[in-house]
């Protein structure tokens, strides 16, 4: 396969992942914006900067108002990842790998990006909001399902499950690292109802606030909430899953190529430095500064993927 | 509305269904008899649906110079253009001639040139064009093959009367209407090909691969290793770059995958680089090779020019064939093809005005209302002048462009182009068409898809058949019978 | 005569090289003129891809790049064997037909320049008068200079400047021999020269063809006709198509280069 190919299919499911959690994102932040009252621009501050936009976002804004973030998560050009944007680059990459995909998949790629585009081609009212995030979530799920569906599992698979993932993991990373605070011990006022709305949203924003209501029996904790969002081995979207989807898949092309890569070491030990792990030790070592190492670790082996499998010249 | 009243015809035009309007034709009996029994709502349904479904698969082309509407669909029409096996026969014997009679004085033009020597062409046509590549003298390219693809654009004026306008032999597009054409029609009307024997187009994409393999350069080993050089997702024909690709079985690759390594051009894998032994691209001669050419493209390959050179790699088309198509040596056709084959052409050529005679341009000025004017090197309907559907002042500016650089001009009449009928909601209507069926050129034959892509101008009484210019398509079965 | 010649480029770039190619043509053939006793071409910092013949019978050699190299070191060096033919060249070889050689290039366009040369020898008696008449204006009017042009220079950059190097002195005589109706290359080799045997680039000079004689030679810059000091290596329509290395590179940055040649009177060979 060319490593422009892989390339391609590799940030075309980073670019579909992202669309889907910043609808995810939006959408708790608007849950958030309901339910208090107070100091609601703080909340879509959090959204902004969870979405990696803050600096974008004030070359536009003074003001973290919901209407103006709504737009620039959701339509704006110049923000390279708004959905708009990030839906647009997903259907380019297709298009440039359009060899390696089957036709369901292009299709329903294509489709996505005809859909967004008619639906965010005005600015979203308030009211539109939810059936405008439940379609950019359904388009997405609709792609990943022609690909789980159509496609064989071989290297193009490979490399669009590990976008998915990386994706994924420095979402859920994010996520966690810009409301750590609120999952500390020190700053835990167990059982006020300010906790319970944080820790709602950091839930929402990864879809699992039903998961873990059945997984802690309605027993709700800061250190739960951590432990289920980077070491549950279920969880699609826990840190230790996405790594360890990573992992084989990155061993499966290894396994496919005859050939093992310096992204295989760090991949490895990325996924090392989750296993045998407990939340506690974890909290101890300090959340913040564990987070940020994986939010960098990361970024370091997908530097390493692009260029062990020649992404770029 | 009803059904379709009454025939319409253009008076003056033939209509390949109906004639002069008062017969139907032998090869349309079938489909008339279908087509009077189709409730047209549900036609006209179809027709919908056509269109939605091309662009759900995204089947469009990208227009330049325009920013959000960059891709467009090419309007489809859902009645076919028939065409009958004994009228197809003419048709493939005359291609034939064209091609082995083009590729014959590619090699003479870049080798010996007795052409010239011997007179039949002035010097100057050759010397003075820019479409003449001196890269390419005194090399012959693997099997000696020049035009492994070609487009000839046929127009028809009468029952027996068919002209080639133009002989494509660079990288003539269109073949992926062609089969997506034949694909769409099948999906919506598998009731009309139980009824009519149409000759399947579908092996088009593994004759391509087969021809292109059959002319890999001397010694390549195993399977031969076929890529498609595509200038990249915003080029206008993008998808058809694609989709040959996809349906070969090859890779898709742009300038900047390959590179120069061991003396050959390989492409970069995620496995390290992989030798290709045939490139068929899909970028102009100009921008193939920054080393060679124009030294700012950022479209090419540095370097292929000299693997080629040294019978590394097959280049398809190869470079240079832009000579044998260029519109000042397509008035030499019949010279061509008598010279190098010793035959009649089985086709006709437009009778053309070489402006950079006096003579001609004298006359040419005279009656620019009736002619059409073309620019030597131009393509895709641009920069022409259509003289009877001009304004005095588009002909006021083309009498200036000609006296300024007549060199760059021929006229040809306008010729009587044919109609078939397209289906619109007050029935069938008859538009002006054109037919460009592809030859796939190997070393040892020529193979001729029975079918073509037909190009028609949606607009009535308009003759420009131009995708870039409005222009849609239609599916083209060849009959069996 | 045997003439011992030594010819060093080296290339340094500011950044290491991602990745690049060179054409070289830098290979000497036995001609009518000459013989080539020896010729070793070397690379350091790169490496050979592949030779080919061009259609002017050049023989190039096409080398990449080491990637990450800083520096590439071309060396090409032999001996040939020449003989004094009175500047008559060739006979004409390969199929690139004399008209071809009537086209004009970026760097031989005519202008109000050339058309002056031309029209100060239109006259002259015969075609070898004329075109030694045409060298000797251009010598007189175009002074030798370095400095004052590049390797972009066209022929009517140096006539405006009123100086150049032997490469504008060929491509003003070869515009000028074109419009006047005469087949006309640039040939590019090595001169040896009387004082010394160090030189800072290698020569270039001009071709035109006289129907009876054949490819004759005018060395603009010296206002001879090339005898057995002269080796040629490379021609072509101009500069650009007959120049010793021709590349591109990717990610090299600021690129600096340094010619080193020696052409030096060998013992043996033809006296």
């Amino acid at each position: 396969m060319l490593g422009r190919t892989a390339g391609g299919l590799y940030w075309m499911f980073r670019h579909l992942e992202r669309s889907e959690n910043t609808a995810r994102l939006i959408e708790a932040g608007m849950r958030i914006a309901l339910t208090r009252s107070d100091d609601v621009e703080k909340e879509w501050k959090s959204v902004v900067t969870t979405a990696g936009q803050k600096d974008a976002f004030l070359e536009r804004h003074d003001r973290f108002e919901q209407a103006n973030v709504i737009d620039f998560l959701l339509r704006d050009r110049t923000n390279p990842s708004s959905v708009r944007s990030v839906v647009e680059a997903a259907r380019s990459n297709a298009r440039e790998v359009r060899t390696a995909l089957t036709r369901e998949v292009w299709e329903a790629t294509n489709d996505t990006w005809l859909t967004v585009r008619d639906t965010l081609a005005r600015p979203v009212l308030d009211r539109e909001l939810p059936d405008v995030l439940g379609v950019i979530r359904r388009e997405s799920a609709l792609v990943r399902g022609a690909l789980h569906g159509t496609m064989l599992r071989n290297d193009i698979y490979n490399f669009a499950r590990i976008g998915t993932f990386m994706e994924r993991a420095d979402n859920t990373a994010r996520i966690l690292d810009v409301k750590y605070y609120v999952l500390l011990p020190s700053a835990s006022y167990v059982g006020t109802s300010l906790d319970n709305v944080q820790w709602e949203t950091i839930l929402r924003s990864v879809s699992a606030q039903r998961a873990y209501r059945w997984r802690s029996a309605g027993d709700a904790s800061a250190m739960g909430i951590a432990d289920f969002l980077i070491l549950d081995q279920q969880l699609p979207r826990s840190l230790v899953f996405c790594y360890r989807k990573i992992d084989e898949n990155l061993g499966y092309l290894a396994a496919d190529y005859g050939e093992h890569h310096r992204c295989h070491e760090l991949s490895h030990d990325l996924l090392l430095r989750l296993t045998g792990r407990d939340i506690g030790s974890i909290f101890e070592d300090g959340l913040h500064e564990f987070l940020g190492d994986c939010i960098k670790a990361t970024n370091t082996l997908g530097g390493a993927i692009e260029r062990d499998y020649r992404f770029t010249a | 509305m009803g059904r379709f009243d009454g025939v319409d015809v253009r008076p003056g035009y033939f209509d390949e269904m109906h004639g002069d309007g008062t017969e139907l034709r032998r090869p349309y009996r079938n489909y008339d008899e279908w087509f009077s029994q189709e409730d047209p709502r549900r036609l006209l349904k179809k027709s919908a649906d056509a269109e939605a479904l091309f662009r759900r698969t995204g089947i469009t082309f990208n227009v330049y110079g325009s920013e959000e509407g960059d891709e467009r669909l090419i309007p489809f029409d859902i009645v076919p253009r028939i065409i009958a096996a004994r009228e197809w026969a003419r048709i493939e014997r005359g291609i034939e001639q064209r091609v082995r009679a083009i590729n014959a004085f590619l090699h003479d033009i870049y080798h010996r040139q007795e052409i010239l020597r011997a007179g039949r062409i002035p010097t100057g046509v050759i010397a003075d064009n820019d479409a003449f590549l001196p890269e390419m003298i005194g090399f012959t390219p693997p099997g000696g093959v020049y035009t492994h693809i070609v487009g000839t654009d046929l127009v028809r004026t009468d029952d027996n009367d068919f002209y080639v306008l133009e002989d494509n032999a660079r990288t003539p597009s269109g073949v992926s209407y062609m089969l997506e054409n034949r694909e769409t029609m099948l999906q919506m009307f598998p009731e009309l090909f139980v009824k009519s024997r149409v000759r399947p187009v579908a092996e088009y994409p593994r004759d391509l691969r087969t021809s292109l393999a059959a002319a890999a350069p001397h010694g390549t080993v195993g399977r031969p290793v076929v890529a498609v050089l595509t200038p990249g997702i915003h080029n206008s024909a993008y998808f058809e770059h694609a989709f040959l690709a996809d349906q070969m079985g090859a890779e898709l690759v742009e300038g900047h995958d390959l590179s120069v390594v061991d003396g050959r051009v390989a492409m970069r894998t995620t496995e390290g680089p992989e030798p290709i032994d045939v490139l068929y691209r899909r970028v102009d001669d100009a921008y193939l090779d920054p080393l060679t050419f124009r030294p700012d493209s950022q479209l090419g390959v540095p370097g292929v020019m000299d693997v080629y050179r040294s019978g590394g790699i097959t280049i398809a088309n190869a470079p240079g064939t832009g000579i044998a198509d260029d519109k000042a040596v397509y008035s030499y056709m019949p010279e061509i093809i008598d010279f190098y084959t010793g035959e009649k052409p089985l086709l006709q050529n437009v009778p053309t005005w070489r402006c950079s005679e006096p003579d001609s341009l004298g006359y040419v000025l005279e009656h620019l209302a009736e002619l059409v004017v073309k620019e030597v090197h131009g393509s895709g309907g641009y920069g022409m002048l259509v003289g009877p559907a001009a304004s005095k002042r588009e002909i006021a500016r083309f009498t200036r462009k000609l006296k300024a650089k007549p060199a760059n001009y021929i006229a040809q009449p306008t010729l009587a182009l044919s109609t078939v009928p397209i289906l619109t909601r007050n029935g069938l209507a008859p538009r002006h068409v054109d037919l460009r069926p592809f030859a796939l050129v190997a070393p040892n034959n020529i193979r001729i898809t029975p079918g073509g892509l037909t190009r028609v101008a949606m607009k009535r009484g308009s003759l420009v058949v131009n995708s870039s210019q409005g222009g849609g398509t239609k599916d083209t079965w060849v009959m069996e019978d | 005569m045997r003439l011992n010649i030594s010819h060093t480029t080296t290339y340094r770039y500011a950044s290491p090289v991602r990745y690049g190619l060179q054409e070289l043509r830098l290979r000497p053939r036995d001609e009518t003129t000459q013989t080539v006793v020896g010729w070793e071409i070397t690379v350091d910092g790169g490496a050979h891809e592949l030779s080919f013949d061009d259609h002017y019978g050049n023989r190039v050699e096409l080398v990449s790049l080491t990637p990450g190299a800083t520096e590439t070191t071309i060396t090409a060096r032999g001996e040939v064997d020449t003989l004094d033919t009175a500047g008559v060249a060739t006979k004409h070889l390969g199929h690139t037909a004399l008209w071809f050689y009537l086209r004009a290039t970026e760097r031989t366009v005519v202008g109000k320049g050339v058309r002056r040369f031309c029209d100060l020898v239109r006259d002259e008696s015969d075609d070898v008068n004329r075109l030694h008449s045409l060298s000797s204006r251009i010598r007189d009017d175009v002074a030798y200079r370095p400095g004052e042009s590049d390797v972009a220079s066209s022929a009517e950059d140096a006539i405006d400047a009123g100086a150049g190097v032997c490469q504008d002195h060929a491509h003003i005589f070869i515009a000028a021999a074109r419009n006047l109706g005469y087949s006309a290359r640039y040939v590019s080799g090595y001169l040896l020269l009387a004082n010394t045997v160090e030189q800072d680039a290698s020569h270039a000079w001009a071709e035109a063809w006289i129907d009876g004689l054949g490819w004759v030679g005018f060395d603009v810059s010296n206002g001879i006709s090339p005898d057995d000091r002269y080796v040629r290596v490379a021609t072509g329509l101009d500069y650009r198509a007959a120049a010793p290395i021709r590349g591109v590179t990717y990610g090299a940055g600021e690129e600096t280069l340094e010619v080193e040649l020696q052409v030096q009177a060998g013992s043996g060979g033809q006296q």
